[in-house]
């Protein structure tokens, strides 16, 4: 088995834009997305406020797992587990008397940077599916710390008393400030990851994802480029565990079951791998099919895995893709 | 520590480790040769635990439900590789963890409309419930050593199989290298179609086995999985070899984890302390076992692509 086989090819090069048009439909979504929590209550629909949130959340660590797997060529099957630190941090933090949310979410960041540092560190010795295994087995073993840790709840979690406090006159427990907050960092990260992707660092990752020995003798540092890569990853996952933990005001050691890992992935390629919308576009797709369909039937699980291996056979380069198709024969 | 129940704990360990082989030695056949990545491989061994535990059940005979749980998951096996798995050759592997995950999905969802949500009761047959004094002092449950010779009598026939006959011989020859094999004239489809359904027969017969011991409940595919692609990936993905000996090495570490290192634990620990590291210890080593056999041999111990 190779390691390209496990990459995708480069997406076609886009036809030179302006460079405001691209920003165009990023800037209505955000806006949209802004005015969605007044429409909501407007429409007395406000448990989808808090859903909405949810799935913000979920797409940014999509997005960071695009961000190694799409663009790094990196496929880690244990992205779950550095959600689950940077979840844990709050509620260890909180417990200890850290109230701030900017200090909680700050260490939470830095946290689950240092667990995907040490991660990465080892398991990038690996290749291919020896990579995926070695990620998963990590994974499992945070999945078994938090399990163990029974003064935090253990297999049952934990339930927040509080929200940590945001200061600066937001109030946390009023739910769209905190969707207005939550909607800002995603946006803010999403952007920074995007750029982060254009940039040197990140046509060197593109470069490894498609060649490693090439860029090796190039003089590239191809080991810590990637192991920077997936630290910055984990530091963006656990950005969004803390933002789930503080939303939901509950943690458990479910939360980065490896099926979760497994799910991350599943979100990525339906989005497209390694598309500049392919996370954030899959997670929503999955989590709005998920809800929509537990609505209707206790055998949810079936249709989303029917839908699966269609996507699998049928559009393996995923949604984003489809998507590009369809404007180039429009255009 | 009291020797006799150390090799207690042992052959439970060894047990357990014949099992992780069966189901292991399909999914590293299919791995190694067809470069298929199979997640829904332990869903074959769950249908296999249900139709056993069902058939006990309604015929009262252990012999007829497990020969009707191969048979049955050879069927669904058959149908499954003639539907989805021929279109994952030479897809690239994120397509077909793609796919094999939404086979677990429709697996789950399925038993749970036929079976029902709650777990289902897998007798132990009644002839095996007692237990044999294996040497003075120790009763051995008789079924679970029926279960270990079971695993060393189809290891055995498979390491025959793969080593010392014609279709091993194209096996092998397809593990190693594919491309060349295929120049030479061996029918590498064809001889994946049998292997898939051996795997599946072996991973039936290991579910079929396994449910009197273990709870026979949807979720339980995803639980076997897990441990036996860590089996795999210590063995060297495509050895057969390997993964009989990483199955065995994972099934005894994984009791010493469980049996041993609380024991040792609360012996030199403080009670709370202990008591919060011992289950901690039970469920994380053979995950390190993994990463440290991978940072030291990153493609393996056998590895069958060296």
């Amino acid at each position: 088995m190779s390691a390209a086989s496990l990459t995708p090819s480069s997406p076609p090069q886009r036809p030179a834009t302006p460079r405001w048009r691209g920003a165009l439909l990023p800037l209505a979504l955000l806006a949209a997305l802004a005015v969605f929590p007044l429409v909501a209550s407007a429409l007395g629909l406000d448990f989808y406020i808090g859903f909405v949130r949810r799935v913000l959340v979920v797409a940014l660590a999509a997005a960071s797992l695009n961000f190694i797997m799409g663009f790094g060529g990196m496929v880690a099957l244990g992205h779950a587990g550095f959600m689950g630190v940077g979840a844990y941090a709050v509620v260890v933090l909180s417990d200890a008397g850290a109230t701030s949310a900017w200090v909680v979410w700050g260490a939470a960041m830095v946290l689950a940077a240092l667990a995907a540092a040490l991660v990465g560190a080892i398991s990038l010795r690996t290749q291919g599916v020896y990579f995926i295994m070695i990620t998963l087995a990590f994974a499992q073993m945070l999945y078994f710390v938090f399990v163990s840790l029974r003064s935090y709840g253990g297999d049952d979690g934990y339930t927040l008393p509080l929200r940590p406090v945001l200061g600066l006159g937001l109030d946390a427990m009023h739910e769209p400030t905190l969707y207005w907050v939550v909607l800002a960092l995603v946006a803010l990260v999403l952007w920074w990851l995007d750029r982060a992707t254009a940039s040197r660092f990140g046509a060197a990752l593109a470069g490894i994802r498609d060649n490693a020995t090439r860029m090796r003798a190039l003089g590239y540092p191809v080991y810590l480029l990637q192991l920077a890569a997936f630290t910055l990853a984990g530091a963006v996952a656990g950005l969004a565990g803390a933002l789930l933990a503080t939303g939901n005001s509950f943690v458990s050691p479910a939360m980065m079951h490896w099926t979760q890992s497994a799910t991350l992935i599943v979100m990525v390629v339906i989005g497209g791998l390694g598309r500049r919308w392919g996370g954030p576009l899959g997670a929503a797709v999955w989590l709005a099919l998920e809800e929509a369909l537990k609505l209707h039937t206790d055998y949810w699980h079936l249709p989303l895995g029917l839908l699966l291996i269609a996507t699998a056979l049928y559009a393996p380069k995923g949604l984003a893709a489809l998507a590009d198709l369809r404007a180039r024969s429009a255009r | 520590m009291n020797p006799i129940l150390v090799f207690e704990q042992l052959l439970n360990g060894a047990g357990y480790g014949l099992m992780l082989f069966l189901i292991a030695a399909g999914l590293t056949l299919v791995f190694g040769i067809m470069d298929v990545m199979n997640l829904s491989h332990g869903s074959l061994f769950m249908v296999g635990a249900y139709v056993a535990a069902t058939v006990h059940v309604q015929s009262g005979s252990f012999a007829v439900a497990v020969l009707v749980a191969v048979a049955a998951t050879v069927a669904v096996a058959a149908l499954l590789e003639v539907t989805l798995m021929r279109r994952l050759y030479g897809r690239d592997h994120l397509a077909q963890v793609l796919a094999t995950f939404g086979v677990i999905l429709v697996a789950d969802d399925a038993v749970k409309m036929v079976w029902g949500p709650s777990p289902v009761m897998a007798p132990t047959p009644a002839w095996l419930s007692g237990p044999v004094e294996l040497f003075a002092g120790l009763p051995y449950p008789s079924y679970r050593l029926v279960v270990l010779g079971a695993g060393v009598l189809v290891a055995g026939l498979l390491y025959l199989l793969v080593n010392h006959s014609r279709l091993g011989m194209l096996v092998r020859a397809g593990a190693s290298d594919r491309w060349m094999a295929e120049l030479m004239g061996v029918r590498v489809q064809r001889v994946f179609c049998g292997i898939f359904v051996l795997g599946a027969s072996l991973a039936a017969l290991a579910g079929a086995l396994m449910g009197p011991l273990m709870a026979v409940q949807v979720g339980m595919g995803e639980s076997i999985l897990i441990p036996a692609l860590v089996v795999i990936v210590i063995g060297g993905i495509g050895s057969v070899r390997g993964a009989f000996v990483a199955a065995l090495l994972v099934g005894l570490v994984d009791t010493i984890g469980r049996a041993f290192l609380p024991l040792l634990l609360r012996a030199t620990l403080p009670p709370a302390v202990a008591a919060d590291l011992g289950p901690l210890c039970a469920e994380v080593a053979m995950y390190a076992l993994m990463a440290a056999v991978l940072s030291f041999r990153p493609a393996g111990l056998f590895s069958a692509k060296a």
